[in-house]
């Protein structure tokens, strides 16, 4: 099952939108499945004191992320009946309008599927050492808080 | 004994660079580490901030020889 194999989480830069049509078409052979559900993020173009975020660069302590997505893993293979669960973050720039975060789950049922994508999306948010640094259209920045 | 100290983020940008490993006298708290560092390098926000030593988050333990004490800004996935 792939719950006990270690799963390389970061990517470099943005996530390509032909991984997530790719991670689909690899399930279609589990026939047991019968609900993915999945989870992008997304960078906003936020405007904060007049000026556009252009771009979030992420930064990791990444030995403890991965660590900490690894128990995220664990829990949630525990609390939930997912048959498989996939977490892709990027590293790195990623432009306004690209994805750094896919997070796909799948169940016999859709509920279960729901619950789970939502669960890892919050414990993500709260729980794993990741830094943004919001690049504005000027080249100046500053650092993103989770709200 | 030796204890090796990461910053990240905003941290990292206040103090200048991102690792550093520093000779501290035996039996050092982890808060007095941190209350140290903050002072040294003015760092503001300190509210914050989180500590990880070996990769766990805010324990209140004595340091040892060989620890990695990691300084972490508000997380910011997804």
């Amino acid at each position: 099952m792939d719950k006990k194999k270690p799963k390389k989480v970061f990517v470099h830069g943005a996530i390509p939108p032909e991984k997530i049509a790719n991670s689909i078409a690899n399930h279609q052979s589990k026939t047991n499945i019968g609900a993915h559900s999945i989870f992008l993020g997304q960078i906003r173009a936020d405007v904060i004191e007049g000026k556009t975020v252009s771009a979030i660069e992420y930064s990791a302590y990444e030995d403890m992320a991965e660590r900490v997505f690894h128990e995220i893993r664990e829990a949630a293979f525990s609390k939930f009946d997912i048959t498989c669960a996939h977490i892709y973050h990027s590293l790195g720039e990623v432009k306004t309008g690209e994805l750094c975060l896919f997070v796909f789950t799948s169940s016999a049922h859709r509920k279960i599927a729901i619950e789970a994508c939502n669960y890892f999306v919050e414990e993500i948010k709260a729980n794993v050492p990741i830094f943004g640094k919001e690049i504005f259209e000027d080249e100046t920045h500053q650092w993103k808080v989770n709200t | 004994m030796k204890v090796t100290v990461k910053y990240f983020g905003v941290i990292a940008e206040t103090v200048g660079k991102s690792e550093e490993v520093l000779e501290l006298e035996q039996g050092l708290s982890v808060k007095e580490l941190k209350d140290q560092q903050i002072k040294k390098y003015q760092i503001s926000d300190a509210a914050s901030l989180q500590i990880a030593v070996n990769q766990n988050l805010n324990k209140e333990v004595e340091l040892k020889d060989g620890d990695e004490v990691a300084f972490l800004p508000p997380f910011a996935g997804g």
